[in-house]
């Protein structure tokens, strides 16, 4: 597993900018329908910063909580979009078709907008689990495994 | 226009950079630098989203993830014995690039108005898409909205990654 950084600075550092890059991830996944970014390039971010809490404070410190919570959370993404195409086709229309999202009292224009923001927001949590992870799986050496196989 | 010049020789160098240089923590870091400058090509091309997407994962997350990858491995690219290069390689990879260059010749030229990608989709999609879907960001109602279908099945992809890393590499893990 990965060991926490020892200096000063880059703790002081991470402190600082993990939050921001956290919260510049929610601004460019809410903000997608109206400038550049969107799900994907929110997820990318939501997960560096994250990325970043373990490479600095270790898997095992309370800064880097999120990221072992949302290590729990696989397949939770691919749900939610999954779960909106599934509303379409219950509302009476094809599979990912936001006209039929069965929402009363929204016309169609704004079931789209809805639409599109939850797809989003399922793409992102996709993207986010996944960097997470795989990091995870990158950075686990297999010292536990030897141990082990030497005492057996 | 100007700008454009040094932009593709800084590519083309570090292109050549990150194949050519022996420590690899050097060739991550310079293929980082790489992604930027791609980054910034698109950038000026108006691709805005494309941008954004290549500085966030070309410079930032794959940088992290070669290192992670190299520091369980070994950080010295070592010369393994390699076959010598077949002849039929020598002559068939030429013959191919003027193949290819022959058949780029019947490609539509860069912005050109009457190419069929900006006579028939691309008008339909700038005229319709704030009616339709309520989003100004054109290239969002794209890929969420008219091809989220598209965007369904490689969020399957991306899915797949992360479970295939986690089988293989995390064996000891409960």
């Amino acid at each position: 597993m990965i060991q926490p950084h020892d200096s000063v600075i880059v703790r002081t550092f991470g402190h600082i900018v993990i939050p921001v890059a956290q919260l510049f991830g929610v601004y460019v996944l809410m903000f997608g329908q109206y400038g550049p970014g969107g799900g994907f390039v929110g997820g990318v971010v939501i997960a560096g910063s994250m990325i970043m809490a373990i490479l600095i404070f270790g898997i095992e410190s309370e800064d880097s909580v999120l990221a072992r919570k949302i290590l729990h959370g696989d397949g939770v993404g691919l749900l939610i979009f999954g779960g909106v195409g599934g509303l379409c086709l219950i509302g009476g229309g094809e599979f990912l078709n936001y006209s039929h999202l069965s929402i009363p009292g929204l016309d169609e224009t704004s079931r789209h907008q809805v639409g599109i923001l939850l797809t989003q927001v399922g793409v992102a949590v996709d993207v986010a689990v996944t960097g997470v992870s795989i990091a995870i799986s990158l950075s686990f050496e297999e010292d536990e495994i030897s141990q082990d196989e030497v005492t057996d | 226009m100007t700008i454009e010049i040094p932009l593709l020789i800084l590519l083309i160098m570090t292109a050549a950079g990150a194949i050519l240089v022996k420590d690899l923590i050097s060739a991550v870091f310079i293929l980082g630098s790489y992604s930027f400058a791609l980054a910034l090509v698109w950038a000026l091309l108006g691709a805005v989203d494309v941008a954004f997407v290549e500085a966030v994962v070309g410079a930032g997350l794959a940088t992290v993830f070669f290192l992670l990858t190299l520091f369980r491995t070994t950080e010295k690219d070592r010369v393994i014995c390699r076959p010598p290069v077949p002849w039929s390689a020598i002559i068939g990879l030429p013959l191919l690039g003027l193949l290819l260059l022959y058949g780029a010749g019947d490609l539509p030229v860069f912005g050109d108005p009457t190419s069929p990608a900006s006579t028939v989709i691309s008008p339909l999609y700038l005229e319709n898409s704030i009616r339709q879907t309520g989003t100004p960001n054109v290239v969002t109602a794209v890929l969420m909205d008219y091809r989220s279908f598209d965007t369904f099945i490689e969020t399957i992809v991306i899915f797949t990654a992360g479970i295939a890393c986690a089988l293989i590499m995390r064996k000891g893990d409960k």
